[in-house]
């Protein structure tokens, strides 16, 4: 049980690491100064959701210092989905991954606010109050964009289409998955993926645009098991760089 | 030990902490936002639980920091740190703290009846410049991660928010 909660805990600090990192890329080149300050404050939100999250496995868990488990692992010990080491790429990716990540995010969240391991639940309560300020701000850029000329509306489906099986690859199944279950800790991937696709389908229908088919041969698994695609070891290299150059270097 | 020969009360803590502030709210004490949680007095060495705002603030360091420095000008040695064990909630900033930001310019964030953000609480705040509250949220991410931008239709101008958070 306690290796099946470090697995969780992992995934998700992975995934706000590697997002935040990914997200911070925008500062200085944003569409426009509103959406440079919207990316840059998610980006330290997630970085320091984080730390949170890699100081409960060393606090709680016997887990290295948040720095060495943030940038001194090897690339097939990071647990995060490959959706969120994907370049930023245009801005309508960004957005429809921003959309359709922090949405789940929220959810698994929003499934750990009982969880018996305390530390994490704290964390779940405290953060979905922050997190709901990430999707107010997605559901809104996506509904004018989907309502605004031809163009962007057929872009932004274009992105959601792409985005698609990345995004089911979120919802990857480990041995950790039926454990926690079974505790009572964390109901699952199954779940999460149900309650996402309720939530996400809703919206996108609202705007006006297609939710693509939630087929599941499709989705791009891996990243839960250490397999990532090629974006991963450059971002991490960086990442590491900055802690070589100046070890003392605030997060 | 010599360093403990005077005991110092919770409400002497608590006073030493009034002079300690949030660098990202100038006019407000670490108090006053109600991220003092726990005062332990009685504990060998003292023991002071800060509650965070945002988790991902970058100043936290630097509040844990000055507490530690105010404390020891008075003579008090104290263990500070920060935990998630208190959620905080814009709800524990007090009423003075309100109106202190709302003279900063900054308007002050509405109390939350519940857990939930509805566009209706979101949306009930008022211009700290002309006090008309048909104003709009234009992005939730201002220059520090508690500020919000609004627009204010009646002095068309636009202004910061602290915003809410459940
Ligand atoms: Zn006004």
């Amino acid at each position: 049980m306690q290796n099946a909660l470090k697995e969780l805990i992992l995934q998700m600090a992975d995934d706000a690491l590697v997002l935040g990192h990914r997200n911070s890329e925008w500062t200085g080149i944003g569409p426009m100064l509103e959406e440079d300050l919207a990316f840059s404050s998610m980006a330290q939100d997630k970085i320091g959701h984080a730390l949170a999250l890699y100081t409960i496995l060393h606090e709680h868990m016997g887990e290295p210092d948040p720095d060495k488990l943030g940038f001194m692992r090897k690339e097939e010990e990071y647990r995060c989905c490959q959706f969120v080491e994907l370049p930023i790429g245009e801005y309508d990716f960004t957005l429809a991954r921003h959309f359709l990540y922090d949405h789940a995010e929220l959810i698994r969240y929003e499934m750990l606010v009982n969880c018996p391991f305390e530390p994490l639940a704290q964390m779940a309560r405290k953060v979905r109050g922050e997190l709901k300020y990430h999707v107010l701000h997605a559901d809104t850029f996506l509904r004018e964009l989907a309502r605004g000329t031809e163009e962007s509306k057929a872009r932004m489906q274009a992105a959601i289409r792409y985005a698609w099986p990345y995004a089911l690859g979120m919802f990857e199944i480990t041995d950790a998955d039926a454990q926690l279950a079974a505790a009572g800790a964390y109901a699952g991937e199954k779940e999460r993926r149900s309650r996402w696709l309720s939530t996400v389908s809703s919206i996108i229908n609202d705007a006006g645009l297609q939710v693509p088919e939630p087929d599941e041969a499709k989705a791009i698994y891996g990243g839960r098991k250490g397999y990532h695609s090629e974006y991963l070891k450059p971002l991490l290299d960086e990442m590491t760089e900055v802690v070589r150059l100046d070890p003392t270097a605030e997060w | 030990m010599e360093t403990h020969t005077k005991n110092f009360t919770a409400e002497e803590i608590r006073s030493a902490l009034e002079q300690v502030k949030d660098p990202e709210i100038p006019v407000l004490s670490i108090v006053e936002m109600g991220m003092v949680s726990k005062i332990d007095a009685d504990a060998e060495v003292p023991v002071v639980v800060l509650t965070p705002t945002f988790v991902g603030c970058p100043a936290l360091n630097l509040i844990r920091q000055s507490a530690v420095e105010a404390l020891k000008e008075r003579g008090i040695h104290a263990e500070v740190k920060f935990d998630l064990s208190d959620k905080w909630t814009t709800n524990r900033l007090s009423p003075q703290a309100k109106e202190k930001l709302e003279k900063f310019g900054l308007a002050p964030p509405p109390y939350l009846s519940d857990e939930e953000l509805t566009e209706e609480q979101l949306n009930r705040v008022r211009c700290p410049h002309c006090h008309s509250t048909d104003t709009t949220l234009r992005t939730a991410f201002g220059s520090t991660l508690c500020r919000a931008i609004r627009f204010c239709f009646t002095c068309r101008q636009a202004f910061e928010q602290f915003k809410p958070v459940a």
